[in-house]
């Protein structure tokens, strides 16, 4: 068998077992047995005979934030991936062009003024597109540099600009209701996730994804000198725009629905194209599915593990540092 | 099949060259010499419309650069950089596949036939053993022949060579001018730049000598590379000498040592 299909063979597996155990494991437990009578029943149309509280901790409590670690995790690991061909560099993550920083900021204003957690969602969503677009717009003004060099440091000026904007409002907050709100809010979390959240964040994922899938032969183009891609006949600068675009709305539905989680984006492609070398095209299906599993994993150990929940993003740092020094320390320079 | 009159070239408010003119047929091999910062890169960024033209005008085929899309160019002109490392692992195929690109919708993956061309591009070059080894991680010689058989996969008319041996051994010299004196034996223009004024008597029916950005002479190689055209170019004192059999060689007169 070839080794890129193992791989995603053996993903596909890890992923499904991850979504039965993350239903399962809790507070609640249910098991295995009742987690196919459930889904058969459910499939098929007919009635079970288990308790209705079973059927609630499942579909109704466990199942939108299940779907969500996965929709999330695998938005975070193809953006990333898609960002790191762009700027030639693994070590790129998909908030370099200040989508989080934008995203913190709208949702910070939308916490300060108590407007709810729609408007959240939707500053946040709206503060990630702008500090993009802004980046991007800016970036295309400052002629006579290279371009990606352009925007990298552009991103890394607004981003820390919008940082300073955020400080602001924190000071502003105040401390015994709407500071600590933000501080949680900057930190991540999947647990008060909706099945609306989710039916309004996937098709905005999905509509970055599709521009991806069907670019994957010329995303491989960006990864050369710039001179080369064009060349050999890419319109780069077209390109790149489409790339950028389509990373930032999945990336921005991403951050809105679940804050801020860091290393996802960072560490997955980069394991993945290991494993399967950096064709996009077979980058992209495993990143998503890798992506998807790293974060539904550590979201059900930080449920699991103690007795107070623990932000995702501290246990994506507490996991990815080490893993990725390591994958740093083994993979010399071919990435 | 190139036609080049009266180019001047260079970037926003920074002219590099002008007034340069030359024909190349098709089979034809023509070397470009010239000092470092002489503009024989800024030249070829010109002829490839990578850089817009400041004056004159470059027909390929018999068409106007600036009416044709990238994808147009891209099938009539094959460009071979100078060697680099790569950013990421792709293999040898995967850089050469990559070569099809003009060839495919905005949507396409390779298919069949691009599989084939490369693969016939590998297999013309000798290197066909290399085709699943990683591009970064083979030696500067074999990267060079990698990026030649992706500018054939290309399937183009011309192939213009930005000092394609450079950094060489000199044995991997000798095997990249061999190829390019095969390419041109298919009826493929080959145009490339040299710092050796020998691979032009090796392999190039012309020769163009590009000083500041103009073009001193355009001829035959024994025609145009004499002492005092080399003198003009380099600066350095060079004796031009018949081997014996129809061929030339530069030996540079190295200021004796005390």
């Amino acid at each position: 068998m070839p080794r890129h299909a193992l791989a995603y063979l053996l993903s596909g597996a890890v992923l499904l077992a991850l979504a039965a155990l993350a239903l399962a494991v809790g507070r609640f437990p249910v098991s295995v047995a009742e987690l196919a009578t459930l889904l058969g029943a459910k499939l098929s149309g007919s009635v079970h005979a288990l308790e209705p509280n079973v059927e609630s901790v499942v579909f109704q409590v466990r199942g939108p934030r299940v779907l969500a670690a996965l929709l999330v995790g695998a938005a975070l690991a193809a953006a990333g991936s898609a960002y790191q061909g762009l700027f030639r560099n693994p070590l790129v993550s998909p908030d370099i062009l200040g989508v989080s920083s934008g995203a913190a900021l709208g949702a910070a204003a939308a916490l300060l003024f108590a407007l709810g957690p729609l408007a959240t969602q939707a500053l946040a969503f709206a503060g990630g597109i702008l500090a993009v677009g802004l980046v991007v717009w800016i970036g295309a003004r400052l002629r006579g540099h290279d371009p990606l060099l352009a925007l990298v440091l552009t991103g890394v000026i607004i981003g820390t600009l919008l940082g300073a904007a955020l400080s602001l409002l924190k000071i502003a907050a105040d401390p015994a209701g709407t500071l600590p709100a933000i501080t949680f809010w900057l930190l991540g979390s999947l647990a008060a996730i909706a099945p609306r959240d989710l039916a309004v964040a996937a098709p905005l994922v999905l509509a970055g994804l599709v521009p991806m899938l069907l670019l994957r032969w010329r995303m491989n183009l960006l990864a050369l000198p710039d001179d080369e891609a064009r060349a050999l006949g890419v319109d780069t600068r077209t390109l790149r725009t489409v790339v950028i675009v389509a990373a930032t709305l999945m990336t921005a539905a991403a951050v809105a629905l679940a804050g801020v989680i860091g290393w996802v984006g960072l560490l997955v492609p980069h394991a993945a194209r290991l494993l399967v070398g950096p064709d996009f095209g077979r980058l992209l299906p495993l990143a998503m599915m890798l992506g998807a599993a790293f974060l539904l994993a550590v979201d059900t150990l930080a449920r699991t593990l103690v007795s107070v929940e623990l932000p995702p993003g501290v246990l994506t740092a507490l996991v990815g540092t080490p893993f990725f020094l390591w994958l740093f320390a083994v993979s010399r320079r071919s990435w | 099949m190139l036609e080049v009159e009266r180019l001047a070239f260079g970037f926003p408010r920074r002219s590099v060259g002008r007034e340069v003119s030359f024909a190349l047929a098709s089979g034809e091999v023509m070397c470009v010499l010239g000092p470092n910062g002489g503009g024989k890169t800024t030249l070829f960024r010109t002829l490839l419309g990578l850089l817009p033209a400041q004056g004159g005008e470059v027909r390929l085929g018999g068409d106007p650069l600036p009416s044709l899309s990238r994808a147009e160019v891209a099938r009539r002109i094959g460009y071979v950089p100078q060697v680099h490392q790569g950013s990421f692992a792709f293999s040898v195929r995967e850089m050469v596949l990559m070569g099809r690109t003009a060839h495919l919708g905005a949507f396409a993956a390779p298919g069949a036939q691009d599989r084939d061309a490369a693969a016939q591009a590998l297999e013309s070059l000798g290197i066909a053993s290399l085709a699943e080894r990683p591009f970064t991680e083979i030696s500067g010689g074999e990267r060079q022949l990698a990026l030649i058989a992706r500018a054939l996969a290309q399937a183009p008319m011309l192939l213009v060579m930005d000092e394609p041996s450079a950094n060489l051994d000199f044995g991997n010299q000798v095997r990249v001018l061999e190829r390019i004196a095969a390419l041109a034996a298919r009826g493929i223009a080959v145009l490339f730049s040299s710092h050796d004024p020998d691979h032009a008597f090796l392999c190039a029916q012309r020769a163009l000598l590009l000083a500041e950005g103009r073009a001193l002479e355009v001829g035959a190689p024994r025609d145009v590379i004499r002492p005092d055209t080399l003198e003009r170019l380099y600066g350095v004192s060079v004796r031009v000498l018949a081997a014996g059999d129809g061929l030339h060689t530069c030996l540079p007169d190295v200021a004796p040592r005390h």
